[in-house]
């Protein structure tokens, strides 16, 4: 993994796994042109738990670990979506970590 | 899977700024929840100042991570105890603590706020009850 992604002409840090450097570093494209190097095309699905990952951080100030994630998910967007199964096929190299990257986040507290 | 549980207190003696324990104690309850075993986590001293509401550390150029605390109970953390004396020696009430929400997904029972403020001696039968203490 390099250690800066370019996005919009930007040269953006990132760490040895790929998350952001820097939370403020973040915008829209960022996730897309993460996706992209993940051969992954964004769907206004994937653009709801991003939004969502966002909006938790602004909240509590953390990046969820996978069953948080999916149980916050379940509260706010209701069964259907909050359950692994979902968010898996939307994110397969695991909800949180893959999710919270495009986000611009941390790595998840408490995913091991 | 039969594995022994055991019983794991966290206990925060410190300030939430200026030394590094009181997130790093939180990061490990965090990380630790993800393993199943029946965890508490005790305030007592000056780290009842960590669930203090309204914490502001733009002057000092740190994350304010209180609101952090709120997610205990989704990390399945069901006990948080506060120690009276200790929020009393520092004019402090139950009304300056942030309240940590539970939600039973099994049952579907909530509890608005499920941090208990005990008195000395109950803090030290919970402490001998304990198999392990970290003590930040």
């Amino acid at each position: 993994m390099a250690d800066t992604i370019e996005v919009n002409g930007k040269q953006l840090a990132v760490d040895e796994e790929g998350y952001l450097a820097n939370l403020n570093d973040w915008e829209p494209e960022v996730a897309n042109v993460m996706a992209k190097q993940d051969n992954l095309e964004l769907t206004p699905e994937h653009w709801e738990i991003i939004n969502f990952l966002r909006e938790y951080y602004e909240e509590y100030q953390i990046a969820p670990a996978v069953r948080v994630l999916t149980k916050a998910v379940g509260k706010k967007l209701g069964p259907d979506k909050g359950n692994s199964k979902y968010l898996y096929t939307l994110f397969p190299y695991g909800p949180a970590k893959q999710a919270c990257r495009y986000a611009g986040l941390p790595k998840p507290t408490g995913c091991v | 899977m039969a594995e022994v549980v055991k019983k794991f207190m966290y206990l925060n003696r410190k300030a939430p700024y200026g030394t590094i324990y009181a997130w790093e104690s939180l990061e490990v309850v965090l990380i630790g929840a993800a393993f199943d075993q029946d965890v508490c986590v005790m305030f007592i001293d000056d780290g009842v100042y960590q669930l203090t509401k309204g914490q502001d550390t733009k002057g000092i150029g740190m994350k304010n991570f209180s609101p952090t605390y709120r997610t205990l109970g989704d990390y399945d953390v069901r006990r948080i105890y506060v120690d009276r004396d200790s929020l009393e020696a520092r004019g402090l009430t139950p009304d300056d603590l942030i309240a940590v929400p539970f939600e039973d997904m099994e049952t579907g029972e909530e509890i608005d706020n499920i941090v208990e403020i005990i008195d000395s001696e109950r803090a030290g039968a919970l402490m001998n009850q304990s198999d392990v203490i970290f003590s930040f």
